[in-house]
Order: C-alpha cells, then sequence, then structure tokens
C-alpha cells in the first residue's frame, strides 16, 4: 500500500507528477505482445452514436451495394453538413442498420481483401493555414476523430481548443501496450502531432507512463514541438481527463480537444501518406478468450470477426474497451471508434451463499476487509459480470476520493447531477470529468451505485442546458 | 446449499399480492445467497466484491467484543452490589448466565421491532430492505442500561426508526445516528429509566442496603437447574445488597467527590477495563478498541472523525483541569476516556457514514466538535454527567452545514480560478 515514488532516469527535464490515489486492478488475460496472423475481420462499421453530437439519423451519401474505398463520404450530420464520416476501409456497403426510433445504428462496409485507399489532396503543412487544415480534416470525414472536453463531444468547428491533451498509455485493466501498438508508425505519430500544433492556440501536451523502468518508446519520449509530462502511479494516471487536472485544468467556457495514440498516428498519414489509413493495433483481453494478442485491424471491426474462433464455451461478454469503462457487445456488433482493446470476461450470474461474509470466488477488491487485500496485493484475480451485492442508497463516504486522483468530491458531485443542480454541478467540476475518470469509483462502491451512468446524464443536462 | 437454493426459489411470495412476505422472503434470500445479478453493460462490467452487507457486518463484529463483556459486566455489577464473587471471574457462571438474561430480551426486542418496520417500509417503496439496522440494531441495547422496561425499548426503537430514519428516506437519508435518537427519546421521555443511580445496576427496583435481588423462572429454575448438573455455583435470593452501597456510576460519583472519590471507589484498572456501572457496551476500554480495529484498520470508519474527537476531549480536559471550578474538572484528561461512554461513542457512533460529515476536512472539524461540546456537556451541564448522545446528535444536525461550508470554498475556488 506504502507507494514510493521512482525517479527514472529517462525522465530527463521533463516534468514527472506522482499520483498517490487510484488502484490497479489486476486480472487474468493480458494481451501477448505478438499478432494474429490467422485472424482476418470482415465487416467494418461507422456507429453513429459513437460520436456524441451528432444527429441521431445523419444523411446518407452511399446506398447499399455502393462500393467505396477508405476515405470515401458515408454519411454526414443533417444539422452541420460539414461533419461528415469517412469509411475506414474499402469495400461494398453491406447494410445500413437502424436502432432505436429509427436512428442509424451503424453503416456496414464488407472490406476488399487489399485496401484500396481514396487518394487525399493534403495540402502543405509547412505552408497552409488553420482553416486549410480544419477544412481538410472536416471535407475527408476526419474530423470527427477529435474529441472535445467538457463532455466528450466531436469538436466544433468554430471553436480554437487552448490545449490538446493526447495520453500515450492506458493504465485500466489489461489495456493495451502503446508503446508496442506504436512500433513502426513513429513518423506518422510525430507528424500527427505537427498538424495538432496547427490546429491549437495553445500547446499540444503528452502524458507519457512514468511507472515502468524502461523508458516509452522513442515515439514519445523524444516527441518535438510538444509539452511532455510523465505520470506515476496507478489507475487512472492514463486517463487524459485525469492528466489535463493536473497539468492545465479545464477552466471556465474553455475547449479542449482530446485525441488518442492511433488517431493522431491516422493524422500523420493524412500528411505522410495522403490517405485516410484507419489502421487499429486491437488487443484481444480477457480471460474469456483462448489466446490473447494484438490484432492489426481497421476502424469498427466486427465482433465475431475478431474472437469467433476463441471463445471459450462459457457464457461470455464481449465488451468494446476495457472491463471498467467499455461498453457491452453482442458478437455481431462493431467495435467503437476510439475503443484500443476488446475484453471479454465470463457472466457471473451465479448465487454465492453467504457470499458477503465468506468468499467462494476469489475476486480483486479495494476494501480492507477482505485478507486477501492484506496478504497477497498483487494478486492477478479471475473476473466476472456478478455485481457482487445489490444496489442501496449512498452510505459510504471517504472511499470514493482514494481512487480519483483529482480534487473533485465524486460523491457531492453525484447527487448534485441527481438532484438537477446544474450550478453546483458545475462548480463540483462536472466539466473535468469524464465517464471513465469515475469508474474506479464506481467499480469500489459498496452500494453498487452506478456513477458513470449517473455522470453522463449529468453531462446530458449539461448540454442540453448549453453549457 | 442447492437444496436450500431451490426451496428459496419455490417458496418467493407473490410481491404485487403480498409486499410484506415478499420484502422478508427477498431479506432472508440475499441473506444466505449472494444474488446472481450481473452488471448492466453500460456501467462497470465488473463490481467490487464488497458490499453492503459486508460493510455492516464488519461494524456489528466490532461490536461483539463489547457485547461479551457488556453481557458479563452485568452480572459482575449485579453480584458487585450484593457483596459477593467480587473476584471479577468468581462465579463466571452466574455472571454470564445473569448477563444473558437481561441482554437477549433487549436484543431480540430491539431485531424484532426495528427489523418489522424495515420490512414493512421495504414492501411499501417496493426496494430491498436495507441493511443499515444490522448495525442500529447492534448499537441499541449497547447505550441502554441493563434494566430498561421492553416496551420502552420498543417504543424507542419505533420513533428512532420511523421517525428518525424512515421519514427522511431510509438508510443512506438519515441526519441523526439512528441508534442515538433511540437513547435520546428514552432519555427525554422516560428519565428515570435512564438516568440517576438506581438504573445502572441490574436487578434491583431500589438500591438500598437490604434489599434482595429480584430472580424470576430463569434464574432460579432454567439457569440453577443447569449449574446444579455441573456442580456450579447457583443463584441464592437470600443475598442482599451490602452496607454503603450506592450503584453511582464513576461519573455521578466525580460530579460531587471530584476524581478522589472515583479512585476511592474504583481502582484505575477497573475504570480501564470496565468493572464499574454504566450502559451496557460502554464501559471495557480495551475491547471496544479491539473491535474498533474492525472498523478502522479496514477503513469503514473514518479514523479522522474519532482522532479529532480525541483532541477535542483531552484539550478540553486539559482547560478544565487547569480551571478547576468543578469537582468534575478534577478529572484528570487523560482519564476521561475512563469514565463514561466516550470512547464507544466516538468509535462506533460519531463515525457513522450516512450522519457524519462526508468531507475529509469535515471530518476533523466534526469530530473535533464532539470531543469538546461532548466534554462540555459532561462537566457543565448541571443535571447530567455525561454527554456524548448529546454531543454527536447536536453535530449530526451541524454536518451537513461543514460540509456546505467546505464545498462551497471549494467551488468558489474552481470558479474564482477560471
Amino acid at each position: 500500500m506504502l507507494k514510493i515514488k521512482k525517479k527514472y532516469g529517462y525522465f530527463g527535464n521533463d516534468k514527472i507528477i506522482f499520483l498517490k490515489k487510484g488502484m490497479d486492478i489486476k486480472i487474468k488475460g493480458t494481451a501477448d505482445k505478438t499478432f494474429f496472423n490467422d485472424i482476418h475481420v470482415e465487416n467494418f462499421a461507422v456507429q453513429p452514436g459513437n460520436f456524441r453530437g451528432v444527429v441521431p439519423i445523419p444523411g446518407m451519401d452511399i446506398n447499399v451495394g455502393d462500393h467505396v474505398k477508405a476515405g470515401d463520404i458515408l454519411f454526414h450530420d443533417k444539422k452541420k453538413p460539414e461533419l461528415k464520416f469517412a469509411s475506414p476501409v474499402s469495400g461494398v456497403i453491406k447494410s445500413i442498420d437502424r436502432g432505436a426510433r429509427r436512428s442509424i445504428k451503424e453503416v456496414v462496409v464488407t472490406a476488399d481483401k487489399t485496401i484500396e485507399y481514396k487518394k487525399l489532396d493534403s495540402p502543405n503543412l509547412d505552408q497552409c493555414s488553420r482553416e486549410e487544415i480544419v477544412d481538410f480534416l472536416l471535407d475527408n470525414g476526419v474530423w470527427p476523430l477529435i474529441r472535445q472536453r467538457p463532455y466528450d463531444i466531436i469538436a466544433e468547428k468554430s471553436i480554437v481548443p487552448v490545449n490538446i491533451f493526447i495520453s500515450t498509455f492506458d493504465s485500466a485493466p489489461l489495456a493495451p501496450d502503446l508503446d508496442f501498438v506504436i512500433a513502426g508508425k513513429e513518423d506518422a505519430f510525430q507528424k500527427g502531432l505537427d498538424v495538432l500544433q496547427k490546429l491549437t492556440s495553445g500547446k499540444v501536451y503528452l502524458g507519457l507512463n512514468g511507472n515502468r523502468e524502461t523508458a516509452p518508446s522513442d515515439a514519445f519520449k523524444n516527441a518535438k514541438g510538444v509539452v511532455k509530462t510523465y505520470f506515476q502511479g496507478p489507475h487512472p494516471s492514463g486517463n487524459v481527463g485525469v492528466q489535463m487536472h493536473h497539468v492545465a485544468p479545464i477552466k471556465g467556457s474553455n475547449k479542449v480537444w482530446i485525441l488518442g495514440v492511433q488517431e493522431v498516428i491516422t493524422f500523420g498519414n493524412l500528411f505522410l501518406k495522403n490517405i485516410y489509413d484507419a489502421e487499429r493495433v486491437i488487443a484481444v483481453t480477457g480471460e474469456g478468450v483462448i489466446g490473447t494478442k494484438y490484432l492489426k485491424t481497421y476502424l469498427g471491426a466486427e465482433i465475431s470477426g475478431m474472437i469467433k474462433s476463441c471463445v471459450k464455451d462459457e457464457k461470455c461478454r464481449v465488451i468494446s474497451g476495457n472491463v471498467l469503462s467499455g461498453e457491452g457487445k453482442e458478437y455481431g456488433e462493431f467495435m467503437n471508434a476510439f475503443d484500443y482493446q476488446v475484453s471479454v470476461i465470463t457472466v457471473g450470474d451465479y448465487y454465492e451463499p453467504f457470499g458477503w461474509i465468506v468468499s467462494h470466488k476469489s475476486r480483486p477488491t479495494d476494501s480492507l476487509t477482505f485478507v486477501s487485500r492484506w496478504l497477497t496485493p498483487n494478486k492477478v484475480y479471475n473476473v466476472d459480470t456478478n455485481t457482487h451485492g445489490q444496489e442501496r442508497a449512498f452510505v459510504a463516504s471517504g472511499i470514493y476520493e482514494e481512487v480519483l486522483p483529482m480534487d473533485i468530491y465524486p460523491v457531492h458531485l453525484m447527487k448534485s447531477i441527481l438532484a438537477n443542480d446544474i450550478e453546483k454541478m458545475e462548480g463540483l467540476g462536472i466539466n473535468e470529468l469524464a465517464e471513465e475518470d469515475v469508474a474506479l469509483c464506481e467499480f469500489i462502491c459498496p452500494s453498487k451505485q452506478e456513477f458513470q451512468a449517473i455522470l453522463r446524464e449529468g453531462h446530458q443536462m449539461m448540454i442540453e442546458q448549453g453549457y | 446449499m442447492k437444496k436450500i437454493l431451490k426451496y428459496f426459489k419455490k417458496s418467493k411470495p407473490d410481491k404485487t399480492k403480498s409486499p410484506f412476505l415478499f420484502s422478508v422472503w427477498e431479506s432472508f434470500f440475499t441473506f444466505f445467497f449472494v444474488p446472481d445479478e450481473v452488471t448492466s453493460g453500460t456501467g462497470t462490467h465488473i463490481k467490487d466484491k464488497m458490499d453492503l452487507k459486508r460493510l455492516m457486518t464488519f461494524v456489528v463484529l466490532g461490536l461483539v467484543p463489547a457485547y461479551i463483556f457488556g453481557t458479563y459486566n452485568i452480572g459482575q455489577q449485579h453480584f458487585r452490589a450484593l457483596g459477593q464473587y467480587l473476584s471479577f471471574f468468581d462465579a463466571w457462571n452466574l455472571k454470564l448466565g445473569y448477563g444473558l438474561i437481561k441482554v437477549l430480551p433487549l436484543y431480540v426486542v430491539t431485531m424484532v421491532v426495528g427489523l418489522g418496520w424495515e420490512f414493512y417500509f421495504s414492501s411499501k417503496k417496493g426496494k430491498g430492505i436495507e441493511e443499515g439496522f444490522l448495525v442500529t440494531g447492534a448499537l441499541i441495547p449497547l447505550i441502554m442500561p441493563p434494566d430498561i422496561p421492553l416496551w420502552i425499548l420498543a417504543v424507542a426503537v419505533t420513533f428512532a426508526v420511523v421517525i428518525g430514519k424512515e421519514v427522511f428516506g431510509g438508510t443512506g437519508m438519515n441526519i441523526w445516528n439512528v441508534a442515538l435518537l433511540a437513547r435520546v427519546f428514552v432519555f427525554f421521555a422516560y428519565p428515570l429509566t435512564i438516568s440517576g443511580d438506581d438504573v445502572w445496576i441490574s436487578g434491583f427496583s431500589k438500591i438500598a442496603a437490604g434489599a434482595h435481588p429480584e430472580y424470576g423462572w430463569w434464574e432460579t429454575g432454567f439457569f440453577n437447574t443447569i449449574f446444579g448438573w455441573f456442580g456450579w455455583t447457583q443463584f441464592d435470593p437470600s443475598f442482599a445488597i451490602v452496607d454503603g452501597f450506592s450503584g453511582a456510576t464513576p461519573l455521578s460519583i466525580a460530579k460531587t467527590g471530584g476524581w478522589d472519590a472515583v479512585i476511592h471507589t474504583f481502582s484505575v484498572k477497573d475504570l480501564l477495563w470496565g468493572n464499574f456501572p454504566g450502559s451496557i457496551g460502554e464501559t471495557s476500554k480495551p475491547l471496544i478498541l479491539i473491535g474498533s480495529f474492525f472498523i478502522l484498520l479496514t477503513g469503514i470508519a473514518d479514523w479522522r472523525i474519532p482522532l479529532g474527537a480525541l483532541l477535542g476531549i483531552f484539550l478540553t480536559g486539559f482547560i478544565f483541569n487547569i480551571w478547576g471550578a468543578t469537582p468534575l474538572m478534577t478529572i484528570p484528561w487523560y482519564y476521561q476516556l475512563h469514565v463514561g461512554g466516550a470512547l464507544i461513542a466516538i468509535l462506533f457512533m460519531a463515525t457513522d457514514p450516512v450522519t457524519a460529515s462526508s468531507t475529509f476536512k469535515g471530518k476533523w472539524i466534526y469530530g473535533f466538535l464532539i470531543g469538546i461540546i461532548g466534554m462540555l456537556i459532561r462537566v457543565i451541564n448541571p443535571a447530567y454527567p455525561e454527554g456524548w448522545m448529546l454531543a454527536i446528535l447536536f453535530m449530526n444536525s451541524f454536518a451537513p452545514l461543514i460540509d456546505h461550508v467546505i464545498i462551497s470554498n471549494h467551488i468558489k475556488k474552481r470558479v474564482k480560478s477560471e
């Protein structure tokens, strides 16, 4: 429990921030650092629902049966027609699936054997203006890859972000190692950073992993033109929101943009290779699959294509993202646009006799009422989806703050959201929080309250009120 | 276990037709089996093994040492009044048996009445029963005098659960500590049963020299028969209270005679270990401390509150020592915990997360003020030489205000920096 600050040589002159609070959940099923070479995903989808702020029924630019190249526009937002969405692969439009209330759930493309890229007319980075880049990104349908905080919405065209943040490591359970993901794509990453520098009036900030004895990938460590900060501490130290809070918090009506590492690479390739390269390296993780490795595929891959050959017999839950903040998916559904990881865990629909006092199955916990927490703090656990108890009113206090390394009172914020108190929500820092940041609070909550759902509701309320 | 599971599933009552039965069934079912519920798929997919049942159970476990000692101490004080078996472990069977006769009915009545109300309200709300009463129900007997009439206890529990908790929306929503509300109800409605020198020694209608203990069937019939089989000592109704015995608690002795009078009657060792009359669970400091490890080391209770309270107690006690105006002020500050119920109050009642302040800074302030106010009431209040119940209830009322100030400052800081 005693956390010792370690200063590694590779920090150099860059700032290091030690985070004491938080919790690493150690579970089985980390991906080996090799690639699957026998898995080829056939279908890919762009899901409007992945991008917050898009109308539920966007206007279609293609029809079922059309052949598209990677980079061709699939659909656009009807209210903001400049928002366009490109196809991640080349192939034939398989279907346009509808969800609740006739909203467009996904546009599915069956990929060609070899991907054919649309040649882009990329401007010269050294000479062009910010407006040219913005128009170029919008026209070619890659703009939606930029997310805007607060509220994780699609970046607004009219906004010049005060800063841009990129976290170069993920501290969530079973998270992919981005050092491995970026291997061979260092140039594209740097090029992407160059693009981003043109988009902000402030700086581009990079959050680096300071937890390991070995230095992070050179692409991160030696990135140019950006402000680098190392973070040492347990999850959620890799969350971009937490990093932002310590480096340059969102203030007032300021907006910042965030991108993931692979989105930056995509941006880089727009200018390096003049193509929309939506390749994604996805970590297939979790004890529910046999063989956990990395997979080279494209944005929005079909889940059944990624794991159908290796699921165990037991009932499983497949998650796009990590087990804390990912989204549960059916086999026939698709990876969410910003996830680099698919997690498969077993479904825990079992009864546990006197489970509240006698543990039959050893499961991860933050509570010191469990002997395992004292004796085997480094144990790697099996997990399942059992809730281990029923929902109750908030009772415990002081425990949530211990897993949220931010100057925020999570329970007070949740209660202000439940009370629809907009002013208080804002004062308590709702603008600084993303759902993933409170996921640990939700995990440890003995009252089994759904922090992320409540926060989502709060964000929705703030957006509707025009904040 | 599979058979029990099957039995439970078979005997499930209809929720709409008989909601009361359903909520009773559900609470027993979830007591036997953690249900097969799985995460929704839109939040975290895995959840911590910890739940509210376990949390509450640990508090109850923490109270077990106090229960064991308190039960025994009822017998010990009873025989001390009679001048018999003065050594602590003499005639242990009599003392334990006598204590059980007194404690078990208190516990059973508290649980039946309290849980009855809980079942009723949970069936009205259509929600599962909340575990909060497990702790409340364990605390209530501990802070009562041993001879409290059972009907008064039942009324007090009803008041505490219905007016003190359920009208606010149930566990997690109440403002005042429910167990202390039960006590304060008795304190104001039936003061003669919970104050004075006659109520802390069990088994006598009046503490006077020559009075005989009032034994019933349990003592002379049930236990004497069993003890007879083993050849152990038996209850003897012919014993009488010895001359000069008063039944006063250390604090009420201190009120008139000061600290010197206290240690004239009780040794410091007795005071520490709890061999003196008082509320059932409040007397033994080492056992309360051992129990508190269950909730302090596991992080269920926040250590900031008792530590803040200790600081407040010692500081106020120290100032009173210097002042020295009344006999009560002469109790040395480092012995303030030895007398009365300060320890169980600050460890088990002030730390109730629902009614305490919920911010870290607020917990320090809240605990510290409980220490000071409790001491003020204990020492200055002319009527009654103890103050933790009122101090904690008082600070319960102010905990939201403390939090409000801290949260407002936090908000201001955020808005200002913008």
